[in-house]
């Protein structure tokens, strides 16, 4: 029984008055018994098919975070006091203070379901969804990230979903005209049935252009431009991505999937650009989850509160669709606006500039309730709060896994070590082949990040960076990073540590790393166990941000991640932004300086629980995983950004997966020079752990002293390792590999797995 | 006197402000174009940029071909006006039959984004004058549609002309003969499938090695100025 046929346009609140005891399909659109009894309770009747469709897009998990909100006002409670946040969570996305007049916007959100059914249109919408909400808060979009997660690279299915979700962002991004400037792309059996697709977009605006959603001032029209609605993407917040999916596939959901279209994205990024310069808009929201149901009781709910909406004036892609269709579409390129009587006749014509399709289709009133006809006939009339704000709140059981003690006790001390020079040459070599580990090119060389001609830094470097202002140079950086191996192990440390590596890497461009946004992917919340990685994770993440200094500007979560009843690993994905006061000081990952000493700084410990040489070499995942040491990530942080602004550094490049060996190797790569390196202790540890806080940096030849006084202020340990130059890497004692060699064994594994991307080699700079 | 060039912007134009600054940076003074007006304001060169005129879901090029300012662009470009396409530009030149051949799906069916080495083959053209013949450059690609295609004929023939203007050291395409760009007989009238505005500014691209095409332009306007 699908939603469509058990719902009809033609039940009014009339009908629902008088036939108080007809029975209504709430289950099948995933309420559950006490939810229906509790909309019932709050109208006062039985809801209309329309409003029921409502309640339950808008009861979702995914619209309204009842099973996360209990643990995630910790983001705000233990928020550390930050004068750089315009707005913050609860607004479509957070906006940061970056000096100049400039403010930023970013947000984090995933579109893991929609990419598994279909890849390429669930990529793809998940870029344009994520660009509306920045869109919707006044500012320009002006890049994107994806992080992206696969189960095993050389699974069969992969290669289905793989492809398609980077043609979809690539499809999407490059012809909206916003620069990848980088992301994550990992591997993991655990992700096969449920790849993790997290899309992040960063605009830019100046201080006086913020918007807020809401629907103030009775008389003011209702304005819905962009795309017509279809019955695309119906029920696929509800349905789809508060579910969990079956052994059977994704076939049967397809229809919940969405189709993009970028072009008329484009077209409408650039049109309400041009509104908001001519100050047409009182009040804006994008259309995503949810649809109509959510922007109209989202912006009344925040607003004066009323309003009323003619539901038959919706613009139709298809006139068989009824109101409870209509409320639940996830039509992409769609926006709301809110625009006073006198200003609508400019605002239709600056649509119709950029042909994009405007119609009012209602009002604000006075009266404190939502109300929508269909035809004449009032279909709806609810009090906009109960279904915006007032969901159920779920405190769902919790309860650490039995299995946690055993993942801690099976520590991979005993796993055996590479113990002379061939083996640890080798085990670099397995390192830098593994897929999630390998050069991304395949990928990355998919996206334009060129275009706008702001692109500091892109792939592979450790973070993005955009020029904002093209004067004082300006800038800002962001990374994403998360590890669901370390969660896994312990995931009040696994979220501090993606936190650390996020701002670790912005550091590691020299920006001052400002604020943070996460997407918190996870299993069921109804499992305890899972509850249990959430909640931790989130204590975790909201005291790290807290220590650091850097607040959550907004977020999201995605529960339902798993395939039958095993959840993938818990994978929080943090985002990082920082500023970045003169982007001609960046610091590029590249060993580019012949005879640049090459410094390792931060303390380096045996630590591979949950590393990747555990995994990729033994299939081990086990113990605890690397120490959490924040005030060593705040001084580093500090140490980057004042060296960057110094000039005294020609490299840096963050320590992570892979240790020092794999950002040595990917260094050398970059910069094209080899390097010549001396390790302070026990080969292996040095070369593979991944002890946290610590960073390779390349100081600028004659700035050695200035360097080692800017470390000594700070309390970083800093140990010269060696020099850059020659075209080796050249482990003293150990080994030594030809860039050739690190070259051809990083760059062949993506294209071996996922076929040949273009008939020739890239250039290496 | 400044050479004044027009960029013209259609309505899913992405690469238009990079163009501007490109000329800009040039020592040229960039002037706005917009599809829907017919007016060329006067312009001493055109550059038609990058991007997705009108979403080029059905063939990159096909409708802007027909777009208002096309008509007048052709009428100047027979009659000798400067004309750039880069990229989208290029596809619509080839679709407006202002240039030869056409441009297909890449070779390996992705869109490809990175830094190519380019031999110029041609100094001859308005937009390579300021380069020497044989020399070599670095500047971003960034197309799905970028596969240069034309019959045998039409190939030889552009080889025989000197038409030939631009060639990948390393096609990374699948464009016939290596050809990365093309102009006119006159020779007036260039398309380059790789982006050189995105190699103006060694901050935000692979170098400077972009900025000769737009030099060429501009200094030979300026020179006729004089």
């Amino acid at each position: 029984m699908t939603v469509e046929r058990v719902l009809t346009g033609q039940d009014t609140v009339a009908q629902a008055t008088a036939s108080p005891d007809q029975p209504q399909p709430y289950a099948e659109l995933g309420l559950t018994a006490p939810e229906y009894q509790r909309i019932r309770d709050l109208l006062g009747r039985r809801p209309t098919d329309a409003e029921l469709a409502l309640y339950s897009v808008m009861w979702s998990e995914h619209c309204s975070y009842k099973s996360s909100k209990v643990h995630l006002r910790q983001f705000g409670e233990k928020a550390p006091a930050s004068d750089a946040l315009l707005a913050g969570i609860g607004a479509n996305a957070g906006v940061v203070d970056i000096g100049g007049g400039w403010a930023v916007t970013f947000k984090i959100e995933s579109h893991n379901h929609p990419s598994y059914v279909e890849p390429h249109q669930g990529a793809a919408t998940g870029v344009g969804g994520i660009v509306r909400d920045i869109l919707a808060m006044g500012a320009r979009p002006v890049a994107v990230m994806d992080a992206l997660r696969f189960g095993a690279a050389d699974a069969p299915d992969t290669r289905r979903v793989l492809p398609g979700v980077v043609s979809g962002i690539s499809f999407y991004g490059n012809c909206l005209g916003l620069p990848n400037i980088g992301g994550e792309l990992a591997f993991d059996p655990c992700y096969a049935g449920n790849p993790l697709v997290n899309a992040l977009c960063v605009g830019v605006m100046r201080h006086g252009d913020l918007r807020l959603a809401t629907a103030d001032g009775p008389g003011n029209q209702v304005i819905l431009l962009g795309s017509r609605t279809g019955p695309d993407g119906i029920g696929g917040a509800s349905v789809l991505a508060s579910a969990t999916f079956g052994a059977e596939g994704g076939s049967a959901k397809r229809p919940s999937v969405q189709v993009g279209d970028p072009f008329l994205e484009k077209l409408l990024i650039e049109c309400c650009l041009e509104l908001y310069r001519e100050d047409l808009v009182t009040g804006i929201q994008d259309l995503g989850a949810a649809g109509v149901a959510c922007a109209t009781t989202e912006l009344a709910a925040a607003g004066t509160g009323g309003m009323r909406v003619r539901l038959d004036a919706v613009p139709l892609r298809d006139p068989a669709l009824g109101p409870p269709e209509i409320l639940m579409s996830e039509s992409q390129e769609r926006m709301m606006a809110v625009v006073t009587p006198a200003d609508v006749p400019r605002f239709l014509e600056v649509c119709a500039r950029w042909g994009v399709q405007a119609t009012v289709i209602g009002e604000v009133t006075g009266t404190g309730r939502l109300e929508m006809t269909w035809h004449g006939e009032t279909v709806v009339d609810i009090p906009p709060g109960t279904a915006a704000d007032e969901g159920p709140v779920y405190h769902r059981p919790l309860a650490r896994p039995d299995s946690q003690d055993a993942l801690a006790a099976n520590d991979p001390d005993a796993l055996p070590r590479p113990g002379d020079g061939p083996a640890l040459r080798d085990t670099l070599l397995t390192l830098l082949a593994a897929p999630g580990l390998a050069d991304p090119s395949w990928v990355t060389e998919q996206y334009d990040r060129y275009v706008r001609g702001d692109t500091v830094l892109a792939t592979p470097e450790d973070g993005g960076l955009i020029r904002v202002d093209q004067e004082s140079g300006l800038g800002v950086a962001l990374a994403t990073d998360g590890n669901g191996r370390y969660t896994l192990l312990d995931p009040y440390a696994g979220a501090q540590l993606a936190l650390a590596e996020a701002y670790r890497n912005v550091a590691a461009t020299g920006a001052r790393p400002l604020a943070v946004t996460n997407c918190l992917n996870f299993g069921s919340p109804e499992d305890p166990g899972v509850m249990w990685q959430f909640a931790e994770a989130v204590r975790g993440l909201a005291d790290g941000c807290a220590t650091l200094g850097v607040p959550v500007t907004g977020g999201n979560v995605s529960f339902y991640n798993q395939t039958g009843q095993t959840a993938i690993k818990p994978t929080p994905v943090i985002g990082v932004l920082g500023v970045h006061a003169d982007v001609r000081r960046r610091l590029s990952i590249g060993f580019g300086t012949e005879g640049a000493p090459i410094v390792l700084l931060g303390r380096t410990g045996d630590e591979f629980g949950g590393s990747a040489w555990a995994q990729v070499v033994h299939g081990h995942v086990g113990g605890r995983p690397p120490r959490v040491d924040l005030a060593a990530e705040q001084a580093l942080a500090t140490l980057l950004a004042d060296a960057a602004a110094a000039g005294v550094l020609s490299a840096a490049h963050d320590l992570s997966d892979g240790g020092l060996a794999l950002a040595l190797a990917e260094s050398c790569l970059r910069g094209g020079l080899g390097a010549r390196v001396t390790l302070p202790g026990d080969p292996f540890t040095f070369l593979f752990s991944e002890s946290a806080a610590r960073a390779v940096v390349a100081v600028r030849p004659g700035a050695e002293a200035e360097f080692a006084r800017l470390c000594a202020g700070q309390g970083v340990p800093a140990e010269t390792i060696g020099l850059v130059g020659g075209s080796l890497l050249d482990v003293a004692g150990s080994f030594t590999v030809p860039l050739e060699e690190l070259g051809r064994v990083h760059q062949g594994p993506l294209p071996a797995l996922f076929g040949p991307a273009s008939s020739a080699p890239a250039i290496t700079s | 006197m400044t050479a004044r060039v027009g960029v013209i912007t259609f309505p899913g134009s992405l690469d238009e402000d990079e163009a501007a600054r490109a000329v800009r940076r040039a020592g040229g003074e960039p002037v706005a174009l917009w599809h829907g007006e017919r007016d060329l304001r006067g312009v001493d060169a055109v550059i038609l940029p990058g991007g997705f005129s009108y979403g080029d879901y059905l063939r990159c090029g096909a409708i802007a071909r027909f777009a208002p300012v096309m008509t007048e662009l052709a009428a100047a470009a027979r009659a000798g006006l400067p004309v750039l396409g880069i990229c989208n530009g290029f596809q619509i030149l080839c679709e407006a039959h202002l240039l030869p051949g056409a441009l297909t799906r890449n070779a390996g069916l992705h869109f490809v984004s990175r830094d190519v080495r380019l031999r110029i083959e041609s100094t001859r053209t308005a937009w390579t004058r300021a380069y020497a013949a044989g020399q070599e450059i670095t500047v971003p690609l960034k197309s799905g549609e970028g596969a240069y295609a034309a019959d045998d004929r039409t190939l030889a023939a552009l080889e025989a002309g000197g038409q030939v203007v631009i060639r990948y050291l390393a096609n990374p395409n699948g464009s016939a003969r290596d050809i990365a760009g093309v102009s006119n007989e006159a020779g007036n009238v260039v398309g380059l499938m790789p982006h050189p505005e995105y190699a103006t500014d060694g901050l935000t691209g692979p170098g400077t090695d972009g900025l000769g095409f737009f030099a060429s332009a501009v200094s030979a306007l300026a020179e006729v100025a004089r």
